[in-house]
């Protein structure tokens, strides 16, 4: 792959997520004030100084909207990122082996999947307390069905092919079959995967935030921020409306760029 | 060749949108009543020539200049609404695969009512929905009309769709390879019902194929096409002809018949050198110069235009050729009179509750090359299977050079899994895609020797030298290969375990006729060098020209073996003859 990706939608949606994520990280370097420091008044308009105006105490909406990007970054990625290596790992495992432990994982992922991911994340948080570690791994359980099947299926589908049964026929050891032989070919739709959990992982924790489960004031968050602030959203619109936008972004870009490449290397193995 | 012809094509060029030419210039012209069969290779053009037929061209490629006209009108100039009305009424046509061209959710009564209603008017639908099945050699009554296309065998269906193509009495029926998902003795009744069809109402028809065989027993005469033109066009007997000449003029034609196995004739078919070109990869001149004999400076430079070569007899060849086609020398089949190396003893096989092996029993001598021949159904690749270890509800004994041999591979010594090797049917399926052909060879080489890297490549190496091909595919991943390509590296991936015996199944079916002398040619190589190959396939010239023993299945059961030459010449068993008659007729019925 060169360096410059050549098509236009994994060209787009990578210059979206890069953007966001250095908001995001890069973003407390140069945040002129702290986040809890009250330099003006509650909801007041964009003045020189504060381009994005005050919020409702009055803390600088700039500031604070380059503050709260890590935190939400930084959890919907480790999220997402767990669930794809859990739920693949389950996922393949459990096609490999068939019979009993196939039958016990598609049951758990069933269940899983009846509760709505919300009121899962906020029984685990509100029963267990709101610690950074306890929210990425409850999202992640809640990604976890989806993931377990699309690899469960993936699984199947490759083992089912000729090579996977050549390399059965000739002995290969259990362990190189399965990194081998099948991994290689589920990754793609897996990596396609990835981007639709990181949105989804995104909406659940700007979610969390805003219903006051996340972040507690007085640090910075975006969703936190619109929760904060959207009380005055006919006079200060900016205090909400940034960090909407750059939750809305961050979920736009990388879905645009996950779907892009899948769709790139899909067409590279259809011109083969 | 009448001065009124019903189909004409004139210059008929078709371009993928990315820029090459599928079709550069096609000349074609067909008499009312016509058969011809438009023979060539994959990748010549020849589906997207019939579609164009019907002033269709695939998603990715368009119709780019050139006419088609049939009878008065001219196809390629009609809006969508006279399109419409033309195809299916005009023109008909018959797809490849049977189960996809019909609607699975729709009854076969519905679905020839709904082309019967579109092209003809009210009453007469009936009777003349009877009569195009009734001409199909279908049965006409309601049970029949009510049934779900699933309900139907594959050549039930094939028929159904050719009673649909002729239902509104087109006058030119385009018929896409429509048996070759069949078996011979199926395929045998299809086109019986083609030719009886187009005889009975009059109608000419394009029948599109790659074997050569099948039109030889169906067509007036053929047109072979060769990376997208027409490179000769000639009467069925001024093609076939062996003794009176000209014969086949254009190089490639009778690179073709000579790469053809015949059920008649004994002796390898013989490859064409190289492969076809690919459509963004056509060279310039005659297409064919690089693999041609007697091609110069001039073919390789200027594309060659049509030469007349005898009445209805056309070239496109600066240096057409003459006289019969040779046949190679006959000396591949020997008698074999070695030990029973691979024995199997009253072994049947199921699948849940259906038996689909019965008590079968089969000999592999030392050294031979083994047929083990059937129609789709018959048992012959699960039979190969179990011998190969693929394990399974297996009941009977097998053994291996005396020695019992377990029915599960992983119950086999590791010595005994590298001595009996499989090769899978479909190349495309059969070589991982995210591996080069390198670390493909490699990795049995590391898992059965434990022999260190160099000495890996080295053999890995060796083995593709040993199916004659080039050490630059090492780095190559299947996807760049062509389908012979990747049929070759999944033979050297067998051979680099150095097995005793070599189990193939249906390793050429996939493959054009051309790949598939050379992966013939490769085998009897390779057994000259002392391997036992055990060949399943359902071709019978395939048998004739390479094994020396052949074992008969039908419905699960062995109906006969013997020397190939005793069986084919005076089959005994009933089942036997008709697949030689099938095979035969296919051949001879026109003579």
């Amino acid at each position: 792959m060169t360096l410059l990706p050549r098509d236009r939608q994994v060209r787009a949606g990578a210059l979206l997520t890069v953007l966001v994520v250095l908001v995001a990280v890069l973003g407390p370097v140069a945040a002129p004030y702290a986040a809890d420091e009250l330099v003006g008044p509650a909801y007041g308009a964009p003045a020189p100084g504060a381009p994005l105006g005050y919020d409702y105490l009055g803390a600088d909406v700039l500031s604070r909207v380059l503050l709260g990007g890590r935190s939400l970054v930084l959890t919907t990625v480790c999220a997402a990122v767990l669930a794809l290596l859990a739920g693949a790992t389950i996922g393949m495992l459990a096609a490999w082996t068939g019979r009993l432990a196939d039958r016990a994982v598609l049951w758990c992922a069933d269940v899983l999947l009846a509760f709505p991911h919300l009121v899962l994340v906020l029984l685990a948080v509100s029963m267990l307390g709101r610690s950074r570690p306890l929210v990425v791994a409850t999202v992640a359980v809640t990604l976890l069905p989806g993931t377990v099947r699309l690899a469960r299926s993936l699984t199947l589908g490759v083992m089912r092919q000729e090579y996977v049964e050549a390399a059965r026929l000739l002995g290969y050891p259990r362990r190189r079959i399965l990194f081998r032989e099948i991994l290689p070919n589920v990754t793609t739709p897996l990596l396609v995967h990835l981007g639709a959990m990181l949105t989804w992982s995104a909406g659940l924790i700007a979610a969390m935030s805003f219903l006051g489960y996340g972040v507690a004031a007085p640090a910075a968050d975006w969703g936190l921020m619109v929760n904060e602030n959207h009380g005055g959203l006919r006079i200060q619109p900016w205090a909400v409306l940034v960090p909407v936008a750059l939750i809305a972004l961050f979920a736009l870009g990388v879905n645009t760029l996950a779907e892009g490449l899948g769709r790139t290397v899909a067409r590279v193995e259809e011109e083969r | 060749m009448s001065a009124h012809p019903l189909l004409r094509v004139e210059g008929l060029r078709v371009a993928l949108d990315i820029g090459p030419e599928v079709l550069s210039g096609v000349d074609l012209t067909l008499d009312p009543g016509e058969i011809v069969g438009l023979v060539g290779e994959s990748g010549s053009g020849k589906t997207t020539l019939a579609t164009a037929l019907l002033g269709h061209a695939r998603p990715g490629a368009r119709i780019t200049g050139g006419t088609v006209t049939v009878g008065d009108v001219e196809i390629l100039g009609l809006r969508p609404r006279e399109l419409r009305r033309v195809r299916g009424g005009l023109v008909g046509y018959v797809a490849q695969d049977p189960a996809t061209a019909l609607n699975p959710a729709l009854r076969i009564g519905t679905q020839l009512a709904e082309m019967a209603a579109v092209h003809l008017r009210g009453r007469e639908v009936t009777a003349e929905v009877g009569a195009a099945l009734e001409a199909a050699g279908l049965p006409s009554d309601r049970a029949f009309l009510r049934r779900y296309p699933h309900q139907l065998s594959g050549g039930q269906q094939q028929r159904v769709l050719i009673a649909l193509a002729f239902l509104p009495n087109p006058r030119l029926v385009v018929l896409d390879e429509p048996t070759t998902a069949l078996d011979v003795t199926t395929q045998a009744r299809v086109l019986a019902s083609v030719r009886e069809m187009c005889r009975d109402r009059g109608a000419a028809a394009v029948y599109v194929s790659h074997d050569l065989g099948v039109v030889r027993g169906l067509a007036d005469r053929v047109a072979v096409m060769y990376a997208g033109r027409v490179v000769e066009t000639a009467p069925l007997g001024a093609l076939f002809s062996s003794v009176s000449p000209p014969g086949a003029r254009h190089p490639y034609t009778r690179g073709l018949l000579a790469a053809s196995p015949d059920v008649a004739v004994r002796g390898a078919p013989r490859p064409i050198p190289g492969h076809a070109p690919s459509v963004t990869a056509r060279p310039p001149g005659c297409a064919f110069a690089p693999r041609c004999v007697a091609a110069d400076a001039l073919c390789r430079t200027e594309t060659p235009g049509q030469v007349e070569a005898g009445p209805g007899h056309v070239v496109a060849c600066h240096h057409p050729l003459s006289g019969a086609v040779v046949p190679s020398e006959a000396a591949v089949v020997q008698d074999v009179v070695g030990e029973p190396l691979l024995r199997a003893r009253d072994v049947s096989f199921s699948y849940g509750s259906q038996r689909v092996l019965h008590e079968v029993s089969l000999d592999l001598r030392e050294g031979a090359f083994h047929a083990l021949v059937g129609e789709s159904g018959s048992g012959k690749t699960t039979l190969a299977r179990v011998l190969s270890g693929f394990g399974g509800n297996v009941t009977g004994d097998l053994s291996y050079a005396g020695e019992p041999l377990a029915v599960s591979g992983a119950d086999r010594p590791a010595e005994l899994r590298r001595r009996i090797q499989y090769v899978f049917q479909n190349p495309y399926r059969a070589l991982n895609p995210r591996h080069t052909v390198a670390e493909i060879l490699r990795t049995p080489i590391r898992h059965l020797f434990g022999v260190p890297g160099d000495e890996a490549r080295r053999r890995a190496l060796d083995a593709l030298g040993r199916v004659a091909l080039r050490p630059e595919i090492a780095g190559r991943r299947p996807g760049e290969l062509s389908g012979g390509e990747r049929q070759r590296v999944a033979v050297a991936r067998a051979l680099v375990c150095e097995p005793s015996v070599l189990i193939c199944d249906e390793i050429t079916s996939a493959l054009d006729v051309s790949v598939q002398a050379a992966i013939l040619e490769l085998l009897t190589t390779l057994r000259r060098d002392g391997l036992t190959v055990l060949f399943v396939t359902h071709d019978l010239g395939v048998v004739r020209a390479v094994a020396d023993e052949v074992s008969v299945m039908h419905r699960g059961r062995i109906v006969e073996h013997g020397r190939t030459d005793d069986v084919l010449d005076d089959p005994e068993a009933p089942y036997t003859r008709s697949l030689v008659t099938a095979a035969r007729g296919a051949v001879r019925q026109t003579w």
